[in-house]
């Protein structure tokens, strides 16, 4: 176990004990936090980079493929995500401000978007999928959902692995906020520590951001 | 504040004791430790591979196993090599160790998640190395440690399982790099200003900056290739209207600064030795310093010069050409700058100093030859020859390899409070030095004569040298087996040895040997230059305590 | 003269090579002695010992700027010295004797313009530029021969390149160099170049046996500047077109090219000679169109080669020419062979 410097002054909480103080310990979990985020740029950058290079390649086959995607279910997750990011934040203020019910009401409000955007994702997917639009390897689309060149199927492919990372990331999102729930509703967030919820609004804005490029580009520009 | 602290007159070693204190640990140490465990174990697993290899060349023709099996070792060779020994190495075991002492510090800024990432490195090559076993029936992966398409997609499914034990094993990578970064930014003593940092600090500095911007791409690279294999997505599949090539830019986006990650550590603690073992301060230390940075930049922008032949255009070739020059040139400097500090210094030979030696003359060759690959001519006949074997060999073996050992040999009585004996050092050091350049150095004439790498048969013409090679190689393994039993011998039997016993001005043997668990008694205050060695500065003192 | 650590230099260009291999050779040697050398003479004269002082030296700021600079210039002048030989290794000559090539998992496939197919090895004139177009029907492979210096991978889904011109006859050792399976190591060829009495009989129809390996040339290419001196007159220039072979010989590739845009009714969009009305075909005409550079729909230009031929044939929407309309052309793709493109764009390109 990590040894804590324990305070004897009631308004300072405890900290680790190879930082100086608990301000030390935040500042440092949030450039890690940031950093971990610069990281997951980087993963998300490269597959942008395939998108664009295809794209760039096959610019008609793309385009004429995106007109399969339904810009209102997007738009609509848009918003879901857009809504969810206010909700999160209300949740760090009212944490930071030892707003316990708040908190936690807040925290459920975004884990309920959050469903909310895996449901419209569902639909999505198995939509596609009872049309046989697929990746490009079990792609079996017929007539108006007829493939006119592999390039044309591999917008798909791109589709579904952009769109498929971006939701696996949504549900570690969702387990994270389930646990700083549990511990906004056992009290454990104060003014001097809220780090674990700062840091999960970190990510989940994160994530909506990464959603804020992909709509566009996958469903508006294709 | 009250500190909870370990007992006094205990160290890190002996405060807590059994598996189980071992297995949560947070200390730094301990997991230093571990790290040196584990990857000591993956390399003699990567090194019976490797023996597996020299064994079958010893002929031309079939010697002792076909092709198909050959395939499989030469593939988990790199693999674990690559991704389970030479990566991990120097940062998470001896930067893991060293680190936070030679910053003043308790503890890295993230203890949780430092243990975190030694449980993702197990967990990565528990999924690599099980697959040796096969999958399902299929038999073990085949595809090289490159895994290039369309080959790797229509191969054994078993490939999977290393692909999933290379992503989990990247993000152990990709999170001590982090935990580094945040710890030299936020947790240096009082008095430790940027100006002064050791150099084996720089180095694990930019090396963490690597780590956390091109292994993510890795990650998403090996991701897009399992997809490939089990749903189809084709983009690197010609047959699906993809393109093999891209898979090869990304691949070589993260492996090329990967082999950074394996350098410049290495280039840290050499930095850190030549000052003690020749009682001078290390020459040029702003630009080996700044280099470290220069390297790290320029690496990120020379990828395409491992895909001369692939079919890319003249105009990337051009550029990818010119960068690599460029990137030599801080490395010169560091070479320079080393050997200079020898000059008019008192030099000793203790074991760590004769790794310093040996890894200046296998990186010389290593280095030397990546110029002739750098050119582009040039590189069209070398490229996927063993000339191309040879020089990566001579860089990662003669600089990470060297350096970990030399590394190992100079933080041994810190780590442990034990003395090794220098005559058996001396003894592995010339077996290692001797073996390994009559094994590799024969390659690079056989890769300039055609012999291409990857083949399990060769023609005749090629047989003397490569019976050399394999010769060669035997010795050195022998060499590696010698280390490992009179390491094991000091770690059991070996004298006691004094809090600093080479007489080093580096903070970390400014404490007791074994350290406390927590390193210092007081949080250090730093004054001075940790490379201050002068005239008058007092040689090391007796060794044992 | 084959220095042992080097295959025979086949060509002037693999010569030339050898003068910038040397060379850094010389220069890694001359690094290397003044590096450790320094390195042993240091670890002698400075070995420990009573009453050594050592001297307190931080940096030399002349001494660095020096070993900064004149690396960087030596390193700038080896990549021009890289880059121009390359520059003539990525160039084929416009007269180049054509082979198709075909990789597979493990066997060559080598097709000469008249349409004859060959396995596992192939045959090339001496004296005369020869230029190996290669495609693979599976996964990467790579085409090297260590004698001419040359080696590129080969992509399934595309063309790749590499050109030689062979001075020394005989056979020369070809190579899969790139990591294809099981057999990689077994996926060998030969590369048998003729001498001008040969190539004549080989045109001819003639079985041209197992070759003896080739050897040093005759005289020192070296010697004479580049220049190889092997004792035979200069061939005569070869006008490609007019290479003809044995009626009984298979079918040409331009003549398959012809068969299979009859079948397709490519004629129905694209214009096969001069005189046809362009007005009213969808596509752009065959007449000229190989080499030819072009205005795309998206702005940019491109020069339509082996691989453009190639790409619009299997995904016409890939690259649309400017003042045509995407959608028209549907993709042929998954419905030619390598070998049916092979023809169509010998076809292709013999309409001028």
């Amino acid at each position: 176990m990590s040894q804590t410097v324990v305070s004897t002054d009631p308004g300072v909480r405890h900290h680790a004990h190879h930082f100086d103080s608990a301000e030390h310990e935040f500042d440092s979990a949030k450039q890690g936090m940031w950093l971990f985020l610069v990281t997951e740029v980087l993963m998300i950058g490269a597959i942008f980079v395939a998108f664009m290079t295809f794209r760039g390649l096959y610019l008609e086959d793309f385009q004429a493929a995106h007109k399969l995607l339904s810009v209102p279910l997007g738009a609509t997750n848009t918003v879901i995500l857009i809504t969810s990011s206010v909700t999160m934040v209300l949740g760090v203020t009212s944490a930071q401000r030892k707003q316990k019910g708040l908190t936690v009401l807040m925290l459920f409000l975004t884990f309920l978007l959050a469903c909310g955007f895996l449901i419209v994702k569902y639909i999505e997917y198995t939509g596609k999928f009872h049309h046989g639009i697929m990746p490009a390897g079990l792609y079996t689309g017929v007539n108006e959902f007829a493939a006119s060149s592999d390039a044309f199927k591999l917008f798909f492919s791109f589709y579904f692995v952009m769109t498929g990372i971006h939701a696996a990331h949504v549900v570690i999102g969702m387990g994270l906020i389930l646990w700083i729930m549990r511990r906004a509703a056992r009290g454990e967030f104060t003014g001097g520590y809220y780090t674990p919820v700062e840091l999960v609004g970190f990510y989940w804005h994160f994530v909506d951001l990464v959603w804020i490029f992909l709509f566009p580009m996958l469903y508006l520009i294709g | 504040m009250t500190t909870h602290a370990s007992p006094a007159g205990t160290n890190y070693l002996n405060w807590e004791k059994g598996i189980w204190s071992w297995m949560k640990t947070l200390d730094h140490k301990r997991i230093g430790l571990m790290y040196l465990a584990s990857v000591l174990f993956f390399f003699f697993v990567g090194g019976m591979f490797a023996m597996i290899i020299r064994w079958e060349h010893l002929s031309g023709g079939p010697t002792v196993i076909n092709q198909a099996t050959y395939n499989q070792m030469f593939t988990y060779h790199g693999v674990i090599m690559v991704f389970l020994v030479v990566i991990p190495a120097i940062p998470a075991a001896l930067g893991n160790f060293i680190l936070p002492m030679m910053l003043g510090a308790k503890d890295v800024a993230f203890p949780r998640l430092n243990l975190f990432s030694y449980y993702l490195y197990v967990a990565g090559a528990i999924f690599a190395s099980s697959s040796l076993f096969g999958w399902f029936g299929n038999p073990p992966a085949d595809t090289g440690w490159t895994f290039y398409t369309p080959y790797s997609i229509r191969t054994s499914p078993t490939v999977i399982l290393v692909l999933t034990g290379a992503f989990i094993a990247g993000f152990s990578s990709i999170l001590t790099g982090l935990n580094f970064i945040v710890t030299i930014h936020k947790l240096r003593a009082p008095g430790l200003t940027w100006g002064k940092l050791p150099l084996f600090l720089w180095a694990l500095y930019a090396t963490s900056v690597v780590q956390v911007l091109a292994t993510p791409v890795l990650a998403i690279t090996l991701l897009l290739l399992i997809l490939e294999k089990v749903i189809k997505i084709g983009i690197f599949d010609a047959a699906l209207g993809g393109d093999p090539v891209l898979f090869q830019h990304f691949f070589w986006f993260y492996s090329h600064p990967a082999v950074y990650i394996m350098a410049l550590p290495a280039f840290g603690i050499i930095s850190e030795m030549i000052p003690v073992f020749t009682r001078k301060p290390i020459f040029g230390y702003k630009a080996i310093a700044y280099s470290s940075f220069g390297i790290a930049l320029i690496a990120f922008l020379v990828w395409g010069h491992h895909m001369f032949v692939s079919g890319q255009s003249e105009f990337a070739n051009f550029t990818f050409s010119l960068l690599t020059m460029l990137v030599a040139v801080p490395t010169g400097v560091k070479v320079f700058s080393w050997v200079g500090t020898m000059y008019k210094g008192s030099i000793s030979y203790e074991a760590p100093m004769l790794y310093v030696f040996g890894f200046l003359e296998l990186f010389m060759i290593g280095g030397l030859t990546g110029v002739f690959l750098g050119t582009l001519a040039i590189d069209v006949h070398l490229t996927q020859t063993y000339f191309v074997v040879a020089h990566f060999h001579y860089v990662m073996v003669g600089s990470t390899l060297m350096a970990l050992i030399g590394g190992m040999h100079f933080w041994f009585p810190k780590m442990f409070g034990k003395l090794y004996n220098e005559r058996a050092a001396a003894v592995g050091f010339w077996m290692v030095l001797a073996g390994f350049n009559l094994t590799f150095f024969p390659q690079f004439i056989l890769g300039s004569q055609g012999m291409p790498r990857r083949y399990w048969s060769y023609l005749p013409e090629f047989t003397f040298l490569n019976q050399v090679s394999s010769w060669g190689s035997f010795l050195l393994g022998l060499g590696f087996l010698w280390i490992a039993i009179y390491l094991a011998y000091a770690l059991l039997k070996g004298e006691r040895a004094s809090d600093n016993p080479w007489g080093s001005l580096g903070l970390e043997w400014q404490t007791s040997t074994p350290p406390p668990l927590e390193n210092f008694a007081t949080t250090p205050t730093v004054k001075e230059w940790s490379y201050d060695y002068r005239p008058g500065t007092p040689l090391p003192g007796s060794k044992t305590a | 003269m084959n220095p042992g650590y080097l295959p025979i230099a086949a060509s002037d260009l693999a010569t030339r090579w050898d003068w910038l291999y040397d060379f850094l050779i010389g220069l890694s040697i001359f690094f290397t002695i003044l590096v450790l050398g320094a390195m042993i003479w240091f670890a002698i004269a400075y070995r420990r010992r009573p009453g050594l002082r050592t001297k307190y030296i931080t940096d030399h700021h002349g001494l660095e700027l020096l070993w900064t600079a004149i690396p960087t210039v030596l390193l700038l002048g080896i990549f021009v010295w890289g880059y121009a030989i390359y520059s003539e290794m990525a160039t084929a000559p416009a007269n180049a004797i054509e082979i198709r090539v075909v990789a597979q998992q493990w066997k060559w496939n080598f097709q000469y313009e008249d349409g004859k197919i060959i396995s596992d090895k192939f045959y090339a004139p001496m004296n005369q530029p020869v230029k190996m177009i290669m495609t693979s029907q599976d996964v990467l492979h790579a085409f090297s021969v260590p004698n001419f210096r040359i080696k590129s991978d080969i992509v399934p889904g595309m063309y790749t390149t590499v050109w030689f011109e062979a001075k020394v006859p005989g056979r020369h050792q070809v190579y899969c160099t790139a990591y294809c399976g099981a057999n990689h190591s077994l996926m060998l060829a030969d590369a048998y170049v003729l001498t001008d009495q040969q190539w004549a009989d080989f045109k001819r129809g003639k079985e041209i046996g197992p070759l003896p390996d080739a050897h040093a040339p005759l005289a020192s290419n070296r010697s004479n500047s580049g220049e190889a001196n092997s004792g035979l007159s200069d061939p005569p220039a070869v006008d490609r077109d007019e290479v003809s072979f044995d009626q009984a010989a298979p079918v040409s590739l331009v003549a398959q090219g012809k068969q299979l845009v009859e079948a397709k009714a490519c004629a129905s969009c694209h214009a096969e000679d001069a005189k046809a009305d362009n007005s009213q075909l969808s596509g752009p005409s065959f007449v000229g169109l190989y080499g030819s550079k072009i205005s795309l729909d998206d702005g940019t230009t491109a020069v339509i080669d082996d691989n453009y031929l190639r790409e619009s044939i299997e995904n016409p929407a890939a690259k649309i020419r400017k003042g045509f309309r995407a959608g028209q052309m549907p993709p042929y793709q998954g419905q030619v062979s390598e070998s049916d493109l092979s023809a169509l764009i010998a076809y292709i390109r013999s309409l001028k």
